[in-house]
């Protein structure tokens, strides 16, 4: 069991509350997953490329890193220090470089992209949102996940959103059963996968379908065929949001749209206090169906 | 009429009020207000009660009920009504997947659609779905009717035991052992009774009857190798 949520904002004001309304959703989703929590936030668009970096000794190696990234690079790196985690912002011509450096100095790479943040740790989802504080956070779309693990680990990587690609993520419910022979197949094509998890292969066979030129439907349409297993998957991309459940969907999903907001969750009490759901439109997005937004 | 508010009552304190009264057999009406998606709302009613939901409720709403009627004025999460006795259950919005399992007795009412396995499972309950049910519904059924004024998803009725399903749109596809029977006068009798108890806009002779082929009921020595 794992708890999702997922918040894509359709006008601007209510993008400084982004963080605020999926830490609240998040927080009600810990009883389907209390051993570890992360989000995905897509704010506002640096100029440049964001790193965000993970450390279990973050005082030792965020001193003094982004001078040591720019002296590598030779360019100007900004750094925001928010716990554990560490965003650095960078040239986007620089993002090969940057990230070889990082990974050298045994930092953890949660994600990059022009607008999305990673944010992930082990604990329980309150004490993971107020350490990074997601409350703050403003941005267009988010999504989150609460982790009851499964099928590998509970570690700070093994926690969800996986991000295999620039500004693209994803959060699961469920398991994959075919998630090894996906693996290997994926890894003939160059495409490597960080650790045991399910999950992040399945980021990792979206994100190759869109480098190969799929667009964000194509590649979830894609899930159905070449995944095998229980999923309800969410994803995310610089501009859009998208939902895709395995045809048996048994993992509980349910969606709300208004004209502000679609919201996604693993169950309705997620969405109590988000603004006008009295008055919203709320389903249960229908087995093997693609459904995305992209603004 | 008593009102229990979620936002200040604990859900075990509305479930024990609740299941006292009904206990009681005072027929009393309670609302509940601000269910916000909580779990297991007003499950085990065993006696006359009525209870109005104003809201959506998440997994277990109503469940193992008898005697008793419980209104949602939302949609309602997994396993509405699960293996309920007797009386009824009335959904305003959705049901998720697996309304009405195991059900024994009563009706179970959802004016808008129901999700996958709907009524899987079922032993005598009555359900009347006036949108669309998903996948896998009435799976193993084993009696009782399950009325449908929209559309049935895939595997309709798989492995069927003595439960009559009435759809009045299409069937996506029949599941095992599950066929399309002919529409008799007493089944147009129990149609119509149903579908006046759940005031439901639509005639019986609009809808069709599947049932059981009872291919399933013996095993065949000609399939041994199969198994």
């Amino acid at each position: 069991m794992c708890g999702i949520v997922g918040l894509f904002l359709k006008k601007d004001d209510l993008r400084p509350q982004l963080g605020d309304m999926l830490t609240d959703m998040l927080i009600t989703m810990t009883d389907r997953g209390p051993d570890s929590a992360g989000i995905a936030i897509y704010g506002d668009e640096a100029a440049g490329l964001k790193i965000t970096v993970q450390s279990d000794t973050p005082d030792e190696d965020f001193a003094g890193l982004d001078a040591a990234l720019s002296g590598a690079l030779d360019t100007e790196v900004a750094m925001r220090v928010a716990s554990t985690h560490a965003v650095l912002t960078l040239p986007l011509d620089k993002e090969a470089k940057a990230l070889a450096f990082l990974e050298a100095r045994g930092l953890r790479v949660m994600g990059s992209g022009e607008s999305m943040e990673i944010y992930k740790e082990v604990g329980l989802p309150k004490d993971v949102a107020a350490r990074f504080g997601i409350r703050a956070m403003g941005g267009s779309h988010g999504i989150g996940h609460t982790r009851m693990a499964t099928e590998s680990a509970v570690t700070t990587l093994g926690a969800h959103p996986f991000s295999t690609a620039g500004d693209q993520c994803l959060v699961h419910n469920g398991s994959l059963s075919n998630h090894n022979a996906m693996r290997r197949k994926l890894a003939k094509k160059g495409v490597f996968t960080k650790t045991e998890n399910d999950t992040e292969v399945g980021a990792a066979y979206i994100s190759s379908r869109i480098a190969e030129g799929a667009s964000l439907g194509e590649a979830l349409e894609g899930t159905l065929k070449d995944l095998d297993g229980f999923f309800t998957f969410v994803t995310g991309t610089k501009n859009g949001f998208g939902v895709v459940r395995d045809p048996i969907a048994c993992k509980p999903a349910v969606m709300a749209e208004t004209d502000d907001y679609v919201a996604f969750a693993s169950e309705y009490r997620a969405f109590a206090d988000l603004p006008g759901i009295d008055a919203a439109r709320v389903w249960e997005p229908e087995p093997a169906t693609v459904y995305f937004w992209e603004r | 009429m008593p009102v229990l508010d979620m936002l200040k009552t604990e859900l075990r304190e509305v479930n024990a009020t609740l299941q006292a009264a009904a206990k009681a057999k005072g027929n009393e009406a309670f609302t509940i207000e601000n269910p916000r998606g909580a779990h297991a709302m007003a499950v085990g009613l065993d006696g006359p009660i009525s209870v109005t939901v104003k809201g959506s409720t998440g997994y277990y709403c109503a469940g193992m009920n008898k005697l008793a009627t419980v209104h949602v004025t939302g949609s309602a999460g997994p396993g509405v009504a699960e293996n309920m006795m007797s009386g009824e259950v009335i959904i305003e919005g959705d049901a998720s997947q697996y309304a009405g399992a195991t059900g024994h007795g009563g009706l179970l009412n959802i004016k808008g659609n129901a999700s996958s396995r709907c009524g899987i499972s079922m032993k005598g309950i009555d359900i009347v779905v006036h949108g669309n049910i998903g996948h896998m519904s009435a799976f193993m059924a084993q009696k009782g009717n399950l009325v449908v004024l929209g559309n049935a998803g895939d595997a309709l009725g798989d492995s069927l035991y003595e439960a009559r399903l009435f759809v009045r749109g299409s069937v996506k596809s029949l599941g095992a052992d599950c066929v399309e029977k002919e529409m008799r006068p007493e089944h147009l009798e129990i149609l119509r009774g149903l579908l006046e108890r759940a005031g439901a806009d639509a005639k019986p002779e609009e809808f069709k009857r599947y049932g059981s082929a009872r291919n399933l009921y013996h095993f065949n020595i000609d399939h041994a190798d199969a198994y």
